[in-house]
């Protein structure tokens, strides 16, 4: 949402100098000012009724006390957002995505790394570009399935470590450390597809031709990703660090399905799933959902000041 | 050996390791898959061969007593009308909003803008009660709506390209007497192939893929999805080992089999949709 005002200076201001086509029969007129909105009928009702109006109604919840069911509500004002702030196990969770944080660094600097080495020629590129890639298109609870089993007692994780001659005898899923540890490097697992796919597609798409001018000026491999490959992926990569953001702090999926919460592994989307959907709380859990949205579009706003993006030009 | 020669076997190195990680822990599952309930219980290294290759037991249990075929219908239902709605609502919309000059038009490509930013986990409490007060929940018309509705990607990728289709096919169209249906129908529509192609694609496969909405929407057992019904496995199959990993070998298989067949146009797809 960045420039939408700039295509209206260009559109041409229906001003009276401008030679008019003979004005229509007055019902054709109206039917083409309504045609526009014939089209967009579907698309806006969808769009108000299941994105707008949750979020006005999900804002007005989160200064009640509304269990979700019963008819009666009772506005309390701040009193859920004061809850949320003070009581230190509903705040807990955020802790929780910094394993997520710390593992989006290791996400993003190994896939940088996969696709600057992919984009040169290697044997079996196409090979290893898929192999990389494929564990993103997989159904997130068959990847907490296998994960449960790779680090089961006696699972994946242990025989390959008894074959590598390291004896383990520790539950990895056991203590909150390892546990958050372990789910964080699933989603490295998961999601490193699709950050080296982005970068990959920004690095082909640097002309050729610089590289070779730069390799005649004795630039070596560092140099040229440092000064080529660097700046020509920007945007793609500050597009990368916004999506780990929000994406480490609504994280759900793959801990909901292999803990289920437990050992210290809720985040804050469990909690707040939790607290809507278990204990009823509707209004708590919308004071929660509140806040993470408020985090989640300042840090997108933050990141729009820091990198303006001239690519979004919806209009 | 020269610096390059050794540059070159770390790059090696480094890609061969990437693969292992990559590949180990689906590869620990297809072998449990095959394995009896015996040699489990004999407690072999999750990378031991199975003793017979063929034994596909595990899958039969699988997919009968996990009712894996009600939910291969369920999702394919849910596809067909999720991809469906997505293609003619993200085109509409773009044909609207790039063909026509209208009031109010800034606000309306600004709230569909803004929609993006919101990501749908943090809604899904007050969506829940509308969906619920449509009398949708627990209906396959929950998911189905909720995935037609939000798509923003789907419109932007829409955009591009009807923003590439010449208008001057638009006018002589009308100066042959098309309406601005007809044009959308007979012109735009057929045109955007390849944009619907990669919104299929992309759509198609966080649909199969995602857990969340039919998780909270649609509680039955007889509504469970392919996500949904593996995710059941942890309850009866508990900690046999042999019959979840064969769920999620059946689980993968399919997107493995889109993914060799349609890999260019997967990997164009993602660029295209995920750098909005």
């Amino acid at each position: 949402m960045t420039d939408t005002t700039e295509k209206a200076a260009v559109e041409p201001a229906p001003g009276p100098a401008a030679p008019k086509p003979a004005p229509a029969p007055r019902t054709a007129r109206l039917w083409r000012g309504a045609t526009p909105w014939l089209f967009l009928l579907a698309p806006l009702t969808l769009l108000i009724v299941f994105t707008y109006a949750p979020i006005a109604n999900m804002v007005a919840y989160s200064f009640t006390d509304w269990d979700g069911v019963s008819p009666e509500l009772h506005y309390t004002g701040a009193e859920n957002y004061a809850e949320l702030f003070t009581r230190s196990d509903l705040f807990e969770v955020f802790w929780v995505s910094g394993y997520y944080l710390a593992a989006s660094v290791v996400q993003i600097v190994a896939a940088l790394y996969f696709a600057t080495i992919l984009s040169f020629n290697v044997r079996f590129r196409n090979f290893f570009k898929g192999v990389l890639f494929f564990p993103y298109l997989i159904n997130g609870v068959a990847i907490g399935m296998v994960f449960l089993y790779f680090f089961q007692d006696g699972g994946t994780l242990d025989s390959v470590l008894s074959l590598l001659g390291v004896q383990t005898d520790r539950a990895w899923l056991g203590t909150p450390e390892s546990a958050n540890t372990s789910l964080a490097a699933v989603s490295v697992w998961r999601y490193l597809g699709l950050n080296f796919v982005l970068f990959l597609g920004a690095i082909q798409s640097i002309p050729g031709e610089l590289y070779e001018a730069a390799e005649l000026d004795g630039a070596n491999r560092w140099h040229q990703f440092r000064h080529i490959i660097a700046p020509g992926i920007k945007p793609v990569l500050s597009l990368t660090v916004i999506l780990s953001i929000s994406g480490s702090l609504s994280v759900f999926e793959i801990p909901y399905i292999m803990t289920g919460g437990a050992t210290g592994t809720e985040t804050f989307v469990i909690q707040t799933v939790k607290l809507a959907f278990q204990f009823n709380k509707t209004g708590l859990a919308s004071a929660a959902a509140v806040v993470l949205l408020l985090i989640v579009l300042a840090v997108t706003w933050v990141q729009r000041r820091l990198v303006p993006d001239e690519k979004v030009d919806l209009v | 050996m020269t610096r390059r020669t050794v540059a070159r076997t770390l790059v090696y190195l480094s890609l061969i390791a990437a693969t292992a990680v990559a590949l180990l822990p689906l590869a620990a599952v297809v072998l449990t898959s095959l394995r009896s309930e015996r040699e489990m219980a004999d407690g072999s290294g999750a990378l031991a061969l199975p003793d017979d290759l063929l034994n596909f037991h595990n899958y039969a249990t699988a997919f009968q007593d996990g009712r894996m075929l009600s939910a291969f219908g369920n999702t394919a239902i849910i596809l067909l009308f999720a991809i469906g709605g997505t293609v003619l609502i993200g085109s509409m919309t773009a044909y609207a909003i790039d063909r026509f000059t209208f009031r109010f038009r800034k606000l309306v490509v600004a709230l569909f803008l803004t929609a993006a930013l919101v990501p749908g986990v943090t809604t899904q409490v007050a969506t829940f009660q509308i969906v619920n007060s449509f009398g949708m929940f627990d209906s396959l018309w929950a998911p189905i709506v909720l995935y037609m509705g939000t798509d923003i990607v789907s419109i932007y990728i829409f955009l591009q390209f009807v923003r590439s289709i010449p208008t001057s096919l638009d006018e002589a169209a009308r100066l042959d007497g098309a309406g601005a249906f007809t044009i959308y129908r007979r012109i735009i529509f057929p045109l955007l192939k390849p944009a619907i192609a990669t919104v299929v694609i992309v759509k198609g496969i966080t649909t199969y893929n995602d857990f969340y909405i039919p998780f909270l929407y649609m509680p039955s057992e007889d509504l469970g999805v392919i996500s949904t019904s593996l995710f059941r496995f942890k309850g009866p199959f508990g900690a046999h080992w042999e019959t979840i990993s064969a769920g999620a070998v059946l689980v993968i298989l399919p997107t493995l089999i889109v993914f060799l067949l349609l890999q260019r146009f997967i990997y164009n797809g993602f660029t295209k949709g995920a750098t909005r």
